[in-house]
């Protein structure tokens, strides 16, 4: 049997059994009431420490950062390492903001962000567009997490698309029966070959001179090429661009859809907060991995065919043995399984909190709405399958680059909502609307250079959009959606200052004070229902 | 209403201490450099792996006090 045959074989053999226990989720934890978008959207919110904590890792961490994050390193050096301190910095930042998130969730029955903000600033006209937003920032990810499954089949030389359909095919076939409850049990299994790639690379290091030999190798490469922007330390004037993509990034974690289903699965309060203490395991994972994009260089990986999503797992065929790279495959495959089912879940929930339910079926039953979700969730991965098999990959990528400028528009509602009633609908309406305005027509203008500094692409070849662009001095470059969500923010204050002067009347808060403390055991789940059919959330049944 | 106002005032006190290791990544001028080396690794790398682990005490310490105030 050749490597690859070897390989090939441990990875499809691991592949079947992961996906077999896929199907064993549905079984798992079996709830009294399967048939209700509680139990299929966010697992009855019942998931303990371990479990959630294993769903999150396996949700935030996906493929596609284990994959295009060394990709970035290898490609550019320090500035590619932005997304491990964008990671470290999320845990404090949820320790606070997820928690009021899980509260008000749970107290009012919410699985979605978009029902948050209808029943905060009561409007559901602002509710459907951050169920949108969210829904299309949400489908390019999906999108990218398969095109990392496929760089690793190409490099291991299957043709064809089939495996990929097939793979995806499974995966979603669990989700469609098991909802939330595959994606948790999956992790679990993927941390376990994680633990196992991690060991290995750590090995691997030791055994071949350690970092300091890797960080030659690496800065001989990075410091000797032409481009400025590469190296072992961040260019001169590129601590903001850095800085900007840094805590724009964390703060869009919080806007995006699939980052809150794990958390409202917790179930309670004291695990939310115990695993945002835990989470930074992963990004000492995340960040070990990183570094592994500067032991590439030293080893001379080549990418195949040019794509650079194929470095770690060419570099997984060249210096492991065969059974070991069958492993490492198949945790990265996993890896990009699960969160693009934990998305198509927050995706389909989206849909039917916020459009279906509001505008298509007002009184659509809890068995209802599971069923619609099962199926538009099925719709999201096959929709993501076709983008990536009959578009160019190429057009993903810029999706998924715009996917996060746009959802993190949606952070004035949704995460400055927790804390205050203030702002107007309307003005809400037209910052995020400003917001996506400036925020795309700004990524529009960054061009890709190459290493000699000649335009290669002249639109959408980055986040970071050159001062220069703006008729500013320097040689500093700033993160996109930051940028944009600054324009938005004006827009909401401004507007909702002159709105307020205007008299213009402002929704009805739904939500107490006490709501975003509520834990598991006070108030009920399932005041949602009373939201929609437009009663007064202040009523005597609720008065504790 | 039950706003649980004394608690929650007391906990946003010790909640400001999470600032720290969020805000560790600010002062790039200062870590953006390769010396000191750890195992061979500069300084900009290994400074903010150990934020990763600042981060798990800060969060253990503020959830822990947190927590017995509760009580």
């Amino acid at each position: 049997m050749t490597d690859r045959g070897l390989e090939l074989g441990v990875f499809a053999a691991l592949l079947a059994v992961l996906l077999l226990l896929g199907f064993y989720a549905a079984r798992w934890r079996r709830p009294h009431t399967p048939q209700s978008l509680e139990e299929w959207g966010v697992g009855g919110r019942a998931f303990g420490n371990w479990v959630t904590w294993f769903l999150l890792g396996g949700s935030m961490y996906t493929a596609y950062t284990y994959i295009a994050v060394p990709a970035l390193v290898y490609g550019v050096g320090a500035v590619g390492f932005f997304a491990v301190p964008f990671a470290i910095i999320t845990a404090p930042m949820a320790y606070v903001i997820s928690t009021r998130t899980w509260s008000v969730s749970h107290a009012h029955g919410f699985v979605t962000s978009a029902e948050f903000t209808r029943a905060r600033f009561g409007s559901r006209s602002l509710a459907a567009l951050v169920a949108v937003t969210g829904i299309i920032a949400t489908l390019p990810y999906i999108a990218v997490q398969l095109i990392a499954l496929q760089a690793l089949l190409k490099t291991l030389g299957v043709d064809g698309e089939w495996p990929l359909l097939l793979a995806v095919g499974t995966a979603s076939l669990c989700t469609f029966r098991a909802g939330l409850r595959a994606p948790a049990l999956l992790s679990i299994a993927k941390d376990a070959l994680l633990l196992w790639l991690l060991l290995s690379v750590a090995l691997l290091v030791a055994m071949s001179g350690g970092w300091t030999a890797a960080f030659r190798g690496a800065g001989v490469r990075l410091d000797g090429d032409a481009s400025p922007a590469t190296g072992l330390l961040l260019p001169q004037g590129g601590s903001l661009g850095y800085l900007t993509l840094v805590f724009g990034s964390a703060l869009a974690v919080f806007a995006y859809p699939h980052a809150l289903t794990g958390i409202l699965a917790a179930r309670d309060r004291a695990t939310v907060q115990r695993n945002t203490a835990a989470l930074p395991v992963y990004c000492l994972a995340l960040g070990l991995l990183a570094l592994l994009g500067f032991f590439a260089i030293g080893q001379g990986v080549r990418p195949v065919g040019g794509d650079l999503n194929t470095v770690m797992p060419q570099l997984f065929h060249e210096a492991f043995p065969a059974w070991c790279a069958g492993i490492a495959y198949a945790a990265v495959a996993v890896a990009a399984l699960i969160p693009a089912a934990v998305m198509s879940i927050a995706a389909a929930n989206l849909f039917t909190r916020g459009v279906y339910r509001e505008y298509l079926r007002p009184h659509a039953t809890a068995a209802e709405e599971a069923a619609v979700s099962r199926w538009v969730s099925l719709l999201a991965k096959v929709g993501a399958l076709a983008f990536i098999v009959l578009l160019d990959p190429r057009f993903s990528v810029e999706l998924q680059l715009i996917g996060g400028v746009i959802v993190l528009q949606t952070v004035p509602a949704v995460v400055l909502g927790l804390w205050t009633g203030w702002f107007h609908r309307y003005a809400l309406i037209s910052g995020l609307l400003t917001g996506l305005g400036t925020g795309v027509l700004l990524l529009w203008r960054v061009p890709q250079r190459a290493a000699d500094g000649s335009v290669v692409k002249a639109h959408f070849g980055g986040s970071n959009l050159p001062l220069s662009e703006l008729g500013l001095g320097g040689g500093g470059a700033v993160y996109v959606g930051l940028l944009a969500l600054a324009v938005n923010l004006v827009v909401v204050v401004g507007a909702t200052v002159l709105l307020r002067g205007l008299r213009v009347p402002g929704g009805v808060d739904l939500t107490r004070p006490a709501d975003y403390y509520a834990d598991a055991g006070d108030g009920a789940a399932g005041r949602a229902e009373e939201l929609i059919d437009g009663r007064s959330a202040r009523s005597p049944a609720h008065a504790r | 209403m039950v706003d649980r106002p004394g608690p929650a005032r007391r906990g946003r006190a010790w909640q400001s201490l999470l600032l720290v290791p969020v805000l560790a990544p600010l002062p790039v001028g200062l870590y953006n450099r390769l010396e000191p080396r750890l195992w061979g690794m500069p300084f900009f790398y290994w400074y903010q792996l150990a934020d990763a682990l600042l981060a798990m005490l800060v969060i253990t310490v503020v959830y822990q006090a947190t927590k017995a105030r509760r009580r």
